[in-house]
Protein backbone atom coordinates (compact mmCIF):
# COMPACT_ATOMS: atom_id res chain seq x y z
CA UNK A 1 0.00 0.00 0.00
CA UNK A 2 2.89 2.31 0.70
CA UNK A 3 3.91 1.99 -2.91
CA UNK A 4 0.44 2.73 -4.14
CA UNK A 5 0.26 6.05 -2.37
CA UNK A 6 3.39 7.30 -4.06
CA UNK A 7 2.40 6.65 -7.65
CA UNK A 8 -0.27 7.65 -10.13
CA UNK A 9 -1.01 3.95 -10.44
CA UNK A 10 -2.53 3.91 -6.94
CA UNK A 11 -4.55 7.02 -7.65
CA UNK A 12 -6.04 5.45 -10.75
CA UNK A 13 -7.10 2.28 -8.98
CA UNK A 14 -8.54 3.90 -5.88
CA UNK A 15 -10.96 6.20 -7.62
CA UNK A 16 -8.74 9.23 -7.77
CA UNK A 17 -8.58 9.44 -11.54
CA UNK A 18 -11.47 9.61 -13.90
CA UNK A 19 -11.01 6.97 -16.58
CA UNK A 20 -11.29 8.52 -20.07
CA UNK A 21 -11.52 11.91 -18.29
CA UNK A 22 -15.26 11.34 -17.90
CA UNK A 23 -17.04 11.12 -14.55
CA UNK A 24 -18.26 7.81 -13.15
CA UNK A 25 -21.93 8.64 -13.72
CA UNK A 26 -21.43 9.75 -17.31
CA UNK A 27 -19.31 6.71 -18.12
CA UNK A 28 -21.90 4.31 -16.69
CA UNK A 29 -24.68 6.09 -18.62
CA UNK A 30 -22.68 5.60 -21.83
CA UNK A 31 -22.13 1.90 -21.10
CA UNK A 32 -25.84 1.45 -20.34
CA UNK A 33 -26.69 3.16 -23.62
CA UNK A 34 -24.34 0.85 -25.55
CA UNK A 35 -26.10 -2.23 -24.14
CA UNK A 36 -29.51 -0.68 -24.75
CA UNK A 37 -28.52 0.10 -28.34
CA UNK A 38 -27.60 -3.56 -28.80
CA UNK A 39 -31.00 -4.60 -27.36
CA UNK A 40 -32.86 -2.40 -29.82
CA UNK A 41 -30.72 -3.55 -32.73
CA UNK A 42 -31.56 -7.13 -31.69
CA UNK A 43 -35.28 -6.31 -31.99
CA UNK A 44 -34.89 -4.56 -35.33
CA UNK A 45 -32.69 -7.36 -36.69
CA UNK A 46 -35.35 -9.90 -35.62
CA UNK A 47 -37.92 -7.77 -37.45
CA UNK A 48 -35.68 -7.93 -40.52
CA UNK A 49 -35.41 -11.71 -40.20
CA UNK A 50 -39.20 -12.21 -40.11
CA UNK A 51 -39.74 -9.72 -42.89
CA UNK A 52 -37.26 -11.51 -45.16
CA UNK A 53 -38.75 -14.89 -44.20
CA UNK A 54 -42.38 -13.87 -44.88
CA UNK A 55 -41.49 -11.39 -47.61
CA UNK A 56 -44.59 -12.08 -49.73
CA UNK A 57 -47.24 -11.73 -47.02
CA UNK A 58 -45.61 -8.79 -45.20
CA UNK A 59 -47.70 -5.58 -45.30
CA UNK A 60 -46.39 -2.47 -47.07
CA UNK A 61 -45.89 0.04 -44.23
CA UNK A 62 -47.11 3.09 -46.12
CA UNK A 63 -50.39 1.31 -46.88
CA UNK A 64 -50.86 0.70 -43.15
CA UNK A 65 -49.97 4.04 -41.56
CA UNK A 66 -51.93 6.43 -43.75
CA UNK A 67 -53.98 8.58 -41.40
CA UNK A 68 -53.58 11.99 -39.84
CA UNK A 69 -55.66 13.23 -36.87
CA UNK A 70 -58.64 15.43 -37.86
CA UNK A 71 -58.05 14.90 -41.59
CA UNK A 72 -60.05 12.56 -43.78
CA UNK A 73 -58.31 10.79 -46.63
CA UNK A 74 -54.91 9.16 -46.88
CA UNK A 75 -51.64 10.87 -46.01
CA UNK A 76 -49.00 8.16 -45.79
CA UNK A 77 -45.98 8.92 -43.56
CA UNK A 78 -47.04 12.44 -42.57
CA UNK A 79 -48.06 11.62 -39.01
CA UNK A 80 -44.88 9.62 -38.24
CA UNK A 81 -42.84 12.41 -39.82
CA UNK A 82 -44.54 14.82 -37.42
CA UNK A 83 -43.72 12.52 -34.48
CA UNK A 84 -40.09 12.43 -35.63
CA UNK A 85 -40.08 16.23 -35.79
CA UNK A 86 -41.51 16.48 -32.24
CA UNK A 87 -38.78 14.19 -30.90
CA UNK A 88 -35.96 16.00 -32.76
CA UNK A 89 -37.33 19.29 -31.44
CA UNK A 90 -37.33 17.98 -27.86
CA UNK A 91 -33.75 16.83 -28.41
CA UNK A 92 -32.82 20.39 -29.39
CA UNK A 93 -34.43 21.85 -26.26
CA UNK A 94 -32.54 19.23 -24.21
CA UNK A 95 -29.15 20.27 -25.69
CA UNK A 96 -30.03 23.87 -24.87
CA UNK A 97 -30.83 22.87 -21.27
CA UNK A 98 -27.48 21.04 -21.00
CA UNK A 99 -25.71 24.04 -22.51
CA UNK A 100 -27.21 26.51 -20.01
CA UNK A 101 -26.44 24.00 -17.23
CA UNK A 102 -22.73 24.34 -18.10
CA UNK A 103 -23.11 28.10 -17.67
CA UNK A 104 -24.96 27.64 -14.34
CA UNK A 105 -28.00 29.55 -15.60
CA UNK A 106 -30.79 28.08 -13.52
CA UNK A 107 -33.71 29.95 -15.07
CA UNK A 108 -32.76 28.98 -18.62
CA UNK A 109 -32.28 25.34 -17.57
CA UNK A 110 -35.81 25.35 -16.09
CA UNK A 111 -37.28 26.87 -19.26
CA UNK A 112 -35.66 24.42 -21.70
CA UNK A 113 -36.20 21.38 -19.48
CA UNK A 114 -39.91 22.21 -19.24
CA UNK A 115 -40.13 22.47 -23.03
CA UNK A 116 -38.36 19.09 -23.34
CA UNK A 117 -40.92 17.51 -21.00
CA UNK A 118 -43.77 19.00 -23.07
CA UNK A 119 -42.18 17.56 -26.23
CA UNK A 120 -41.88 14.13 -24.61
CA UNK A 121 -45.50 14.12 -23.46
CA UNK A 122 -46.69 15.26 -26.92
CA UNK A 123 -44.77 12.39 -28.48
CA UNK A 124 -46.34 9.88 -26.07
CA UNK A 125 -49.79 11.25 -26.88
CA UNK A 126 -49.11 10.90 -30.60
CA UNK A 127 -48.00 7.34 -30.08
CA UNK A 128 -51.19 6.58 -28.14
CA UNK A 129 -53.20 7.92 -31.09
CA UNK A 130 -51.14 5.83 -33.51
CA UNK A 131 -51.67 2.68 -31.43
CA UNK A 132 -55.39 3.38 -31.09
CA UNK A 133 -55.75 3.74 -34.82
CA UNK A 134 -53.67 0.65 -35.50
CA UNK A 135 -55.72 -1.47 -33.06
CA UNK A 136 -59.06 -0.17 -34.31
CA UNK A 137 -58.06 -0.87 -37.90
CA UNK A 138 -59.01 0.86 -41.08
CA UNK A 139 -60.44 -1.14 -43.96
CA UNK A 140 -60.72 -4.61 -42.51
CA UNK A 141 -59.86 -7.90 -44.23
CA UNK A 142 -60.87 -11.54 -44.50
CA UNK A 143 -59.00 -14.41 -42.87
CA UNK A 144 -58.91 -17.95 -44.24
CA UNK A 145 -58.74 -21.22 -42.35
CA UNK A 146 -55.00 -21.22 -43.03
CA UNK A 147 -54.76 -17.81 -41.31
CA UNK A 148 -53.98 -15.96 -44.53
CA UNK A 149 -55.14 -12.37 -44.78
CA UNK A 150 -57.22 -11.56 -47.88
CA UNK A 151 -58.04 -7.98 -48.87
CA UNK A 152 -61.09 -6.73 -50.75
CA UNK A 153 -60.03 -4.72 -53.83
CA UNK A 154 -62.04 -2.66 -56.31
CA UNK A 155 -61.67 -2.72 -60.09
CA UNK A 156 -58.63 -0.42 -59.86
CA UNK A 157 -56.94 -3.06 -57.69
CA UNK A 158 -56.90 -0.68 -54.71
CA UNK A 159 -57.72 -2.10 -51.28
CA UNK A 160 -61.26 -1.09 -50.32
CA UNK A 161 -63.04 -1.11 -47.01
CA UNK A 162 -65.13 -4.15 -46.07
CA UNK A 163 -67.17 -1.84 -43.81
CA UNK A 164 -68.14 0.35 -46.77
CA UNK A 165 -68.89 -2.73 -48.84
CA UNK A 166 -71.32 -3.91 -46.15
CA UNK A 167 -72.68 -0.43 -45.49
CA UNK A 168 -71.57 -0.48 -41.84
CA UNK A 169 -70.13 2.52 -39.97
CA UNK A 170 -66.63 1.42 -38.95
CA UNK A 171 -66.78 3.59 -35.80
CA UNK A 172 -70.14 2.38 -34.49
CA UNK A 173 -70.02 0.49 -31.21
CA UNK A 174 -71.81 -2.64 -32.40
CA UNK A 175 -69.84 -2.88 -35.64
CA UNK A 176 -68.72 -6.44 -34.86
CA UNK A 177 -72.29 -7.75 -34.61
CA UNK A 178 -73.31 -5.84 -37.74
CA UNK A 179 -70.62 -7.48 -39.84
CA UNK A 180 -72.00 -10.85 -40.95
CA UNK A 181 -69.58 -12.98 -42.94
CA UNK A 182 -72.24 -15.12 -44.75
CA UNK A 183 -73.99 -11.94 -45.89
CA UNK A 184 -70.65 -10.65 -47.13
CA UNK A 185 -70.06 -13.74 -49.29
CA UNK A 186 -73.58 -13.50 -50.78
CA UNK A 187 -73.14 -9.80 -51.54
CA UNK A 188 -69.68 -10.36 -53.00
CA UNK A 189 -71.05 -12.96 -55.48
CA UNK A 190 -73.44 -10.37 -56.92
CA UNK A 191 -70.89 -7.52 -57.20
CA UNK A 192 -68.73 -8.31 -60.21
CA UNK A 193 -66.46 -5.28 -60.05
CA UNK A 194 -64.96 -6.36 -56.73
CA UNK A 195 -62.00 -8.72 -56.54
CA UNK A 196 -59.75 -10.11 -53.81
CA UNK A 197 -56.06 -9.71 -53.16
CA UNK A 198 -54.44 -12.81 -51.66
CA UNK A 199 -51.99 -12.73 -48.78
CA UNK A 200 -49.17 -12.96 -51.33
CA UNK A 201 -50.52 -9.78 -52.98
CA UNK A 202 -51.87 -11.52 -56.09
CA UNK A 203 -55.18 -10.10 -57.36
CA UNK A 204 -57.75 -12.88 -57.93
CA UNK A 205 -60.40 -12.39 -60.63
CA UNK A 206 -64.00 -12.35 -59.42
CA UNK A 207 -64.80 -16.03 -60.09
CA UNK A 208 -61.59 -17.30 -58.47
CA UNK A 209 -62.28 -15.01 -55.55
CA UNK A 210 -65.75 -16.50 -55.02
CA UNK A 211 -64.26 -20.02 -55.07
CA UNK A 212 -61.67 -18.99 -52.47
CA UNK A 213 -64.28 -17.39 -50.20
CA UNK A 214 -66.49 -20.49 -50.34
CA UNK A 215 -63.74 -23.08 -49.90
CA UNK A 216 -61.34 -21.46 -47.43
CA UNK A 217 -62.78 -18.14 -46.22
CA UNK A 218 -63.59 -18.06 -42.53
CA UNK A 219 -64.31 -14.63 -41.08
CA UNK A 220 -63.49 -10.93 -41.05
CA UNK A 221 -60.40 -9.54 -39.36
CA UNK A 222 -61.19 -6.06 -38.08
CA UNK A 223 -58.29 -4.20 -36.50
CA UNK A 224 -55.22 -5.68 -34.89
CA UNK A 225 -54.17 -7.61 -31.80
CA UNK A 226 -51.30 -9.93 -30.95
CA UNK A 227 -52.98 -12.97 -32.56
CA UNK A 228 -54.14 -11.56 -35.89
CA UNK A 229 -54.35 -8.28 -37.74
CA UNK A 230 -56.00 -6.99 -40.89
CA UNK A 231 -52.77 -5.67 -42.42
CA UNK A 232 -51.00 -8.94 -43.20
CA UNK A 233 -48.79 -11.46 -41.44
CA UNK A 234 -49.60 -11.79 -37.71
CA UNK A 235 -45.96 -11.13 -36.74
CA UNK A 236 -46.18 -7.63 -38.23
CA UNK A 237 -48.50 -6.40 -35.47
CA UNK A 238 -46.50 -8.27 -32.82
CA UNK A 239 -43.32 -6.47 -33.83
CA UNK A 240 -45.20 -3.18 -34.09
CA UNK A 241 -46.51 -3.43 -30.53
CA UNK A 242 -43.23 -4.75 -29.17
CA UNK A 243 -40.75 -2.37 -30.78
CA UNK A 244 -42.74 0.88 -30.69
CA UNK A 245 -44.01 -0.13 -27.24
CA UNK A 246 -40.49 -0.69 -25.90
CA UNK A 247 -39.40 2.62 -27.38
CA UNK A 248 -42.49 4.36 -25.97
CA UNK A 249 -41.65 2.92 -22.55
CA UNK A 250 -38.17 4.46 -22.89
CA UNK A 251 -39.76 7.83 -23.71
CA UNK A 252 -42.05 7.47 -20.70
CA UNK A 253 -39.09 6.66 -18.41
CA UNK A 254 -37.27 9.64 -19.89
CA UNK A 255 -40.18 11.96 -19.11
CA UNK A 256 -40.28 10.69 -15.51
CA UNK A 257 -36.50 11.26 -15.16
CA UNK A 258 -36.83 14.74 -16.65
CA UNK A 259 -39.63 15.66 -14.22
CA UNK A 260 -37.51 14.53 -11.24
CA UNK A 261 -34.59 16.49 -12.71
CA UNK A 262 -36.73 19.62 -13.09
CA UNK A 263 -37.90 19.39 -9.47
CA UNK A 264 -34.26 19.10 -8.35
CA UNK A 265 -33.22 22.06 -10.48
CA UNK A 266 -36.03 24.19 -9.01
CA UNK A 267 -35.05 23.00 -5.49
CA UNK A 268 -31.48 24.32 -6.08
CA UNK A 269 -29.92 20.84 -5.71
CA UNK A 270 -27.38 21.44 -8.47
CA UNK A 271 -26.67 25.05 -7.44
CA UNK A 272 -25.55 23.65 -4.06
CA UNK A 273 -23.60 20.84 -5.72
CA UNK A 274 -21.78 23.38 -7.85
CA UNK A 275 -22.45 21.73 -11.22
CA UNK A 276 -25.33 20.62 -13.45
CA UNK A 277 -23.82 17.31 -14.57
CA UNK A 278 -27.07 15.45 -13.83
CA UNK A 279 -28.73 17.46 -16.63
CA UNK A 280 -25.99 16.21 -18.95
CA UNK A 281 -26.41 12.55 -17.91
CA UNK A 282 -30.19 12.51 -18.33
CA UNK A 283 -29.68 14.51 -21.53
CA UNK A 284 -27.56 11.61 -22.85
CA UNK A 285 -30.45 9.23 -22.18
CA UNK A 286 -32.95 11.57 -23.82
CA UNK A 287 -30.85 11.91 -26.99
CA UNK A 288 -30.51 8.14 -27.09
CA UNK A 289 -34.30 7.80 -27.13
CA UNK A 290 -34.36 10.17 -30.12
CA UNK A 291 -31.58 8.15 -31.76
CA UNK A 292 -33.57 4.91 -31.42
CA UNK A 293 -36.64 6.58 -32.93
CA UNK A 294 -34.57 7.63 -35.96
CA UNK A 295 -33.88 3.95 -36.60
CA UNK A 296 -37.42 2.77 -35.80
CA UNK A 297 -38.76 5.41 -38.20
CA UNK A 298 -36.54 4.14 -41.00
CA UNK A 299 -36.96 0.41 -40.51
CA UNK A 300 -40.62 0.33 -39.52
CA UNK A 301 -42.16 3.08 -41.60
CA UNK A 302 -39.86 3.83 -44.55
CA UNK A 303 -38.12 0.66 -45.70
CA UNK B 1 -28.79 38.00 -25.30
CA UNK B 2 -27.39 38.19 -28.83
CA UNK B 3 -24.01 36.83 -27.73
CA UNK B 4 -25.81 33.94 -25.96
CA UNK B 5 -27.76 32.94 -29.04
CA UNK B 6 -24.53 33.16 -31.04
CA UNK B 7 -23.08 30.50 -28.76
CA UNK B 8 -25.92 28.16 -29.64
CA UNK B 9 -25.66 28.36 -33.41
CA UNK B 10 -24.19 24.84 -33.67
CA UNK B 11 -27.29 23.38 -32.00
CA UNK B 12 -29.60 24.99 -34.55
CA UNK B 13 -27.30 23.98 -37.40
CA UNK B 14 -27.65 20.31 -36.39
CA UNK B 15 -31.41 20.82 -35.95
CA UNK B 16 -31.75 22.05 -39.55
CA UNK B 17 -29.61 19.20 -40.86
CA UNK B 18 -31.78 16.62 -39.05
CA UNK B 19 -34.96 18.31 -40.25
CA UNK B 20 -33.85 18.51 -43.90
CA UNK B 21 -32.64 14.89 -43.94
CA UNK B 22 -35.97 13.71 -42.45
CA UNK B 23 -37.90 15.78 -44.99
CA UNK B 24 -35.87 14.22 -47.84
CA UNK B 25 -36.64 10.74 -46.46
CA UNK B 26 -40.38 11.46 -46.26
CA UNK B 27 -40.50 12.95 -49.78
CA UNK B 28 -38.58 9.97 -51.20
CA UNK B 29 -40.89 7.61 -49.28
CA UNK B 30 -43.98 9.23 -50.79
CA UNK B 31 -42.94 9.73 -54.42
CA UNK B 32 -40.83 6.52 -54.62
CA UNK B 33 -38.82 7.30 -57.78
CA UNK B 34 -39.23 4.49 -60.29
CA UNK B 35 -35.49 4.06 -60.93
CA UNK B 36 -34.65 3.68 -57.22
CA UNK B 37 -37.34 1.03 -56.75
CA UNK B 38 -36.48 -1.04 -59.80
CA UNK B 39 -32.72 -1.17 -59.21
CA UNK B 40 -31.72 -3.86 -56.75
CA UNK B 41 -28.41 -3.94 -54.94
CA UNK B 42 -27.27 -6.36 -52.19
CA UNK B 43 -30.69 -7.97 -51.80
CA UNK B 44 -32.79 -4.84 -51.52
CA UNK B 45 -33.89 -1.87 -53.62
CA UNK B 46 -31.65 1.18 -54.05
CA UNK B 47 -34.18 3.40 -52.24
CA UNK B 48 -33.71 1.39 -49.03
CA UNK B 49 -29.93 1.87 -49.24
CA UNK B 50 -30.50 5.62 -49.50
CA UNK B 51 -32.78 5.51 -46.43
CA UNK B 52 -30.16 3.59 -44.45
CA UNK B 53 -27.35 6.00 -45.41
CA UNK B 54 -29.48 9.03 -44.49
CA UNK B 55 -30.40 7.38 -41.17
CA UNK B 56 -26.76 6.76 -40.32
CA UNK B 57 -25.96 10.41 -41.13
CA UNK B 58 -28.71 11.52 -38.72
CA UNK B 59 -27.51 9.07 -36.05
CA UNK B 60 -23.93 10.36 -36.40
CA UNK B 61 -25.02 13.97 -35.88
CA UNK B 62 -27.09 13.06 -32.81
CA UNK B 63 -24.32 10.99 -31.21
CA UNK B 64 -21.31 13.16 -32.08
CA UNK B 65 -22.84 16.63 -31.58
CA UNK B 66 -25.95 16.38 -29.37
CA UNK B 67 -24.48 13.72 -27.10
CA UNK B 68 -21.04 15.42 -27.25
CA UNK B 69 -19.27 12.16 -28.03
CA UNK B 70 -17.08 14.13 -30.44
CA UNK B 71 -15.70 16.06 -27.45
CA UNK B 72 -14.73 12.95 -25.47
CA UNK B 73 -11.31 11.29 -25.57
CA UNK B 74 -10.72 9.08 -28.64
CA UNK B 75 -10.35 6.00 -26.38
CA UNK B 76 -13.87 6.54 -25.00
CA UNK B 77 -15.24 7.26 -28.47
CA UNK B 78 -13.93 3.93 -29.74
CA UNK B 79 -15.12 2.07 -26.63
CA UNK B 80 -18.66 3.18 -27.40
CA UNK B 81 -18.66 3.04 -31.19
CA UNK B 82 -16.72 -0.19 -31.86
CA UNK B 83 -19.08 -2.70 -30.15
CA UNK B 84 -22.00 -1.23 -32.09
CA UNK B 85 -20.34 -1.08 -35.51
CA UNK B 86 -18.93 -4.61 -35.17
CA UNK B 87 -21.82 -6.48 -33.51
CA UNK B 88 -24.83 -4.89 -35.22
CA UNK B 89 -23.78 -5.45 -38.87
CA UNK B 90 -22.66 -8.96 -37.86
CA UNK B 91 -26.06 -9.78 -36.35
CA UNK B 92 -27.85 -8.21 -39.32
CA UNK B 93 -25.76 -10.22 -41.76
CA UNK B 94 -26.59 -13.51 -39.98
CA UNK B 95 -30.31 -12.87 -39.46
CA UNK B 96 -31.05 -11.36 -42.86
CA UNK B 97 -29.16 -14.11 -44.70
CA UNK B 98 -30.98 -16.74 -42.65
CA UNK B 99 -34.34 -15.01 -43.16
CA UNK B 100 -33.81 -14.90 -46.92
CA UNK B 101 -32.77 -18.54 -46.94
CA UNK B 102 -35.78 -19.79 -44.95
CA UNK B 103 -38.02 -17.83 -47.32
CA UNK B 104 -36.28 -19.51 -50.25
CA UNK B 105 -36.75 -22.97 -48.70
CA UNK B 106 -40.45 -22.50 -47.88
CA UNK B 107 -41.63 -21.23 -51.26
Amino acid sequence: MAVANNTDFGQAWEGGDKPFAASYGKLMMWFFLVTDALTFSGFLAAYGFSRFKYELSWPVPDEVFTHFPFFKGEYPLFFVALMTFILIMSSVTMVLAVNYGHKMKKKQVILWLSLTIIGGITFLGSQAWEWGHFIHGDKGAIITEEKEIIHLVNDEKKISSVYKFMGVDSYSKDRFSQMNYEQFVEKFKSQNKYKLKSSKKVVLEHDDAVTLLESKGKDFVLGANLVKNEYGHALFADYFFFITGFHGFHVFSGVVLLIILLINVIANTYEKRGHYEMVEKIGLYWHFVDLVWVFVFTFFYLV
Amino acid sequence: MSSESNNNWWIWKVFWILLVVTAVEVVLGIIKPQYLIETKFLGTILLNHIFIILTIIKAAYIVMIFMHLGDERPALQWTIILPAVILIPYLLFILLTEGGYTHFMRF
